[in-house]
């Protein structure tokens, strides 16, 4: 969509009330056309979608309307009851509705608007949160799980039945994700209390704005679409590809052979934001920049993990321009503004090109100058990705992900929180649901299956009908059976999954394990991290070395640990996978020899020494590459479709592999390959027929060898557990609530053994299915690719190792291994004790 | 202390022979416990109908847990015959559970009684006997060096059979974590691992275990996929 934006005449500056344009007038501005466009559709009565790069003055542009709005409605008369809330901020961040009201407090008061705007967020004390209920402000600024607990009480009517404007701030990021479709059903509710309710959505550049114009209105009318306006970018950034003198890595990615580089063009800027995709990768270039800080330069740490308030200092450092350099991770993605940002470095692969383009959009807040960037590769294949994206950016291609069908957990959370707001019949809840697009296509049937399912856990087996938490009256309503099931609702609500995660304190005294007094807390790190060290390990977190001591109820003790070497710390979190388009992109450029001009030399010539050792495929094939090293035989394959589908595909393979008797051993599996060994020959296996490449990438993999290794699958269980915390069958730890001990909770993984066993139609295994087939296990791709390569597998076998086969021969060892690992190590520690008895 | 690690007759399970107070018996991958000169088989923590019984306070889990804790309990029984079961206590999550028992479900325990001699051995969540269900009920029986009982005992554990802890083990190697259900015994005393479908684990580090093994001589023999590992306390992780 790059359609300049149309100015109707009827929209000038004077459609704008008096001390509007005496505002403007007065601080020399003049409004922007898409901001008059904007009121004067909303004016008409429209919902609209504002897509415009950063520093387009979008937020002025989505207030506009409501601000103008307010200003004209008579005055409360002294004795009348409290209106409701005019308008509704929501934006995915705590953070950006603060901030977006301190900008906002400004023109409102030097305007002398008669409105009040508050903030509520889990940050809002209860006695200010009551009072909202009461007595609300006309402006609520406000998060999807806030809107959530509000439509849910007892006053959502009264709260809402004056409400004129919703605001959606960032609606590219809240659409791609449970919040999005949790949001959307909220939506849905906010139009039943208020039907003249308009929206307004405001967005990134997005590849398909038709999905998100769908999004904001109501589907009643199946594909009804809101208003678009589209702001063309401003000046072109200009983004570069750091071409180092020192050799780029084969693989990995702390991208340390550039931090001198990084350090240097940090010098010359004025403030430098440094994007990376991990949270490990900040630590670790934080380190390794302050190691190389002879000047001392301010340079910050800001990621999810920390501690609140050191959060807190390092965003008012950068906003008083008192930092010369901040590494980040997404926590910073989203629209806040950061003061005089002059140079964005993006460390390691972009991923998609659209992000890119977010990120590189936080330098430079104005929009007419042009942002400057600079990318690292961590090693080669990134280089190649890097000037993918790069040329993707010059285009102004966007590859942000399609819209998904709503959850059907988050479906399930939805009827029990309207049932907590009152009493309903199943027939309007229906139509209302549907009115949401991500679930404009539900059927009355699975609808049926989650009424069920929030009543009495949805079992064919109907035993628990006497404990059903919601029931169906004579006269067809559904009511809550019991107010303490409000309440449970009301501490389980949301779609945010945390992975379980610890404070991490810091304490004087070495080596005593847990048993030693608290110091300062530094932040959290997920448990799963924490459980696979022992004491004495040394890891790198706040940008420290710390030494792991012990942990103690909800707590990890570490002490100051001497020297700079470390573990790094391993976030689940935080890692994108590489988006199909510049998938395709990285594809294209092995293909054609005439663009590795733009490439490094080095980097060139590893390509170039690939086509003669071995050869490159072309863009739609798959290369398959079978070698012989050490006493084991290597088959290496170039799908470039991300580790997700990877991984998915790395497993099935090994099944098929074993079935045919190759004796496989392990995979590993990387954004842009996947490496399998076995005891024998697999690519003598191909060529003499006894095994073929069609057959072992035959599409059928996705049927029984998929459904038989699911139902072994950590990752399975994994999501299986999210959506069960989601629909509401398991209920969230909270901090200082926990369990005393693991056997009284039953762990997911239990359940989802037994449910699959026993039902395995059940809804939350169907909702757990949909996810794992476009999330963790990304099986929607592997099939598209399988149908893709199809008669177009490529085999080469060769002696020995080939160029391209490097980088993830290099991970064999750093990354783990699948396959029976767990009993291995079982096995490993058993014979220990076997050693110690012998000697 | 000797152990060897044997292979049932049916071959499919790996089981290992341990001793308590000089008495020799089985461990069997398949969280149960076996004395062959005594034909007895030893079972704990089946938490039969922990499902409704939460169920009780609005959270749902699925209501077939007995059933499949039942078909696992039948495969073992088919396995070693046994003139005599003793369940260790927690047979039933609640008072209420061996009421609350689904019709197929009892048939199918009365199923596998038959024939045998039972013991329910009173657990905390059943310190009653089940209503309605044959069998005898102690607090605590003791034969030959053994003593069966419900929870450990901190003054004499000398031959004590134990549950009610649900012992788990964890180890880490190579950056990776591995949590397991175990048998957990010093040589004096045995703690059996939970056997129902729905129950975690409480890692045997924990200090609820304080006092019950010696140090040294103690072992967890943790469930593997196929066999049981014997892994020695030192080596061991908490939490």
């Amino acid at each position: 969509m790059t359609a300049e934006p149309r100015i109707d005449g009827a929209t000038d500056v004077a459609s704008l009330p008096a001390p509007f344009v005496r505002w403007f007038s007065k601080r020399g501005w003049s409004p922007r056309a898409h901001q008059l466009e904007l009121l004067s559709k909303a004016d008409s009565g429209h919902s609209v979608l504002l897509i415009a790069p950063t520093g387009a003055g979008k937020t002025l542009a989505g207030f506009l309307p409501s601000m103008v709005d307010v200003t004209q409605r008579p005055k409360r008369r002294p004795g009348e009851a409290h209106r409701g809330i005019h308008t509704l901020y929501i934006s995915p961040l705590k953070a950006l509705a603060v901030d977006i009201q301190r900008n906002l407090e400004t023109p409102v008061s030097e305007m002398g608007l008669p409105l009040t705007m508050e903030t509520r967020t889990g940050d809002t004390p209860s006695h200010k949160r009551q009072r909202q209920k009461l007595n609300p402000p006309d402006i609520l600024l406000t998060t999807p799980e806030q809107l959530a607990l509000l439509i849910a009480s007892r006053e959502a009517e009264q709260l809402f039945a004056d409400l004129r404007y919703v605001i959606l701030d960032e609606l590219h990021a809240l659409v791609t994700s449970k919040r999005g479709h949790l949001l959307s059903l909220g939506i849905a509710r906010l139009r039943r209390l208020a039907p003249g309710l308009q929206t307004v959505g405001l967005s990134a550049t997005v590849a398909e704005p038709d999905e998100l114009r769908r999004w904001l209105v109501s589907q009643e009318k199946a594909g009804a679409m809101s208003e678009l306006i589209s702001v063309e970018g401003g000046a072109k950034p200009e983004i570069t590809i750091l071409d180092s003198e020192e050799r780029v890595p084969w693989s990995g990615h702390s991208a340390r052979y550039a931090i001198s580089d990084i350090y240097r063009a940090i010098g010359r800027h004025q403030t430098t934001l440094l994007f990376v995709n991990t949270r490990s990768q900040a630590e670790l270039v934080f380190r390794e920049l302050w190691r190389v800080n002879e000047d001392s330069l301010p340079i910050a740490l800001h990621h999810g993990s920390l501690d609140v308030g050191q959060r807190r200092k390092v965003e008012k450092a950068m906003t008083a321009n008192a930092l010369r350099a901040v590494v980040a991770t997404s926590t910073l993605d989203l629209g806040i503004d950061w003061g005089d940002v002059d140079l964005v470095v993006h460390i390691g692969a972009p991923k998609g090109a659209s992000r890119l383009a977010q990120r590189i959009g936080r330098a430079n807040h104005r929009m007419d100058e042009p942002s400057r960037a600079v990318l690292i590769p961590a090693n080669r294949f990134e280089v190649l990705e890097c000037r993918a994206a790069l040329e993707a950016n010059y285009l102004g291609a966007q590859d942000t992900p399609p819209l998904i069908d709503g959850g059907l957990d988050v479906l399930c959370q939805h009827v029990l929180g309207m049932a907590c707001a009152g009493a309903f019949q199943a027939d309007d809840l229906y139509l209302e649901v549907r009115q949401a697009s991500p679930y404009a296509n539900l059927d009355r049937e699975t609808f049926e299956r989650a009424i069920q399912f929030v009543a009495t856990g949805g079992y064919a087996l109907r035993s628990y009908e006497r404990y059903a938490r919601i029931r169906q009256t004579a006269d067809g309503t559904w009511r809550l059976s019991h107010p303490s099931i409000a309440q449970q609702y009301r501490l389980n609500v949301g779609t945010i999954i945390e992975a379980p995660m610890l404070s991490v304190r810091l304490t004087r005294h070495k080596g005593r394990g847990a048993n030693v007094r608290g110091g300062p807390v530094l932040g959290k790190i997920e448990e799963s991290f924490l459980e696979t060290m022992v004491a004495g390990d040394t890891f790198l977190f706040a940008g420290k070395v710390l030494r792991f001591e012990g942990i103690r109820e909800n707590e990890c003790f570490v002490s100051n640990a001497p020297g700079n070497d470390a573990k790094i710390p391993y976030y689940a979190g935080g890692k994108f996978p590489l988006s199909t388009y510049l998938a395709d992109q990285v594809r294209g450029m092995l293909a054609e020899p005439e663009r590795w001009q733009a490439l490094p030399d080095q980097v060139s010539d590893w390509l170039r020494i690939q086509a003669e050792k071995s050869v490159l495929p072309r863009r739609e094939d798959l290369l398959v590459e079978t070698f012989p090293r050490g006493s084991r035989y290597y088959m290496v394959l170039y799908p470039f479709e991300g580790r997700l589908a990877h991984q998915t595909l790395g497993m099935l393979l090994t099944r098929r592999l074993e079935r045919a008797k190759a004796r496989p051993l392990g995979f590993v599996a990387t954004d842009y390959a996947l490496a399998v060994w076995s005891l024998r020959d697999m690519g003598r296996m191909f060529n003499t027929s006894e095994l073929t490449l069609s057959s072992l990438f035959d599409e059928d993999m996705l049927g029984d060898d998929l459904e038989a290794w699911l139902a072994e699958s950590w990752l399975l269980k994994r999501t299986f557990r999210n959506c069960a915390l989601i629909a509401g069958l398991i209920e969230k730890r909270h901090p200082g609530k926990e369990k005393s001990g693991r056997q009284v909770t039953v762990s997911a993984d239990l359940i989802y053994d037994v449910l699959r066993s026993h039902e395995p139609d059940h809804i939350l295994l169907q909702a757990t299915r949909s996810d794992a087939a476009s999330g963790l296990l990304d099986v929607k791709r592997l099939a598209e690719m399988l149908s893709r390569i199809k008669g177009r597998i490529m085999h080469k076998r060769l002696e020995r190792i080939s160029p391209l086969a490097v980088p993830i021969m290099l991970e064999i060892g750093k990354e783990p291994v699948f396959g029976e690992a767990q009993d291995a190590l079982l096995a490993e520690a058993s014979d220990d004790l076997i050693k110690e008895a012998m000697e | 202390m000797s152990q060897t690690a044997l292979i049932q007759t049916d071959g499919s399970s790996h089981s290992i022979e341990i001793e308590v107070a000089g008495e020799r018996i089985v461990c069997d991958q398949r969280g149960v416990m076996f004395i062959p000169d005594l034909r007895l088989l030893t079972v704990s923590d089946l938490h039969l109908e922990k499902g409704s019984s939460l169920a009780r306070r609005g959270v749902f889990m699925p209501p077939y847990d007995s059933g499949a804790t039942l078909l696992r309990l039948q495969s073992v029984i088919a396995c070693y015959d046994p003139k005599t079961v003793i369940s260790l206590g927690d047979s039933f999550h609640d008072g209420e559970g061996a009421a609350r028992l689904p019709e197929t479900y009892r048939d199918h325990l009365g199923a596998l009684m038959s024939g045998r001699d039972w013991i329910w051995i009173a657990g905390n969540h059943d310190p009653h006997a089940p209503a309605d269900l044959p069998g005898d009920t102690a607090g605590e029986i003791a034969i030959g060096a053994l003593r069966f009982r419900h929870e450990p005992s901190v003054e004499n554990g000398h031959g004590e059979i134990a549950g009610h802890l649900h012992p788990g083990a964890r180890i880490v190697r190579r950056g990776r974590s591995v949590r397991r259900a175990c048998f957990a015994a010093d040589g004096d005393r045995l703690i059996m691992p939970a056997f129902g479908s729905f129950t975690g684990t409480l890692n045997v580090l924990d200090e609820a275990y304080n006092g019950l093994f010696s140090m040294a001589a103690f072992k967890a023999y943790m469930i593997g996929r196929d066999r049981l590992y014997a892994v020695s306390g030192k080596a061991l992780c908490p939490g």
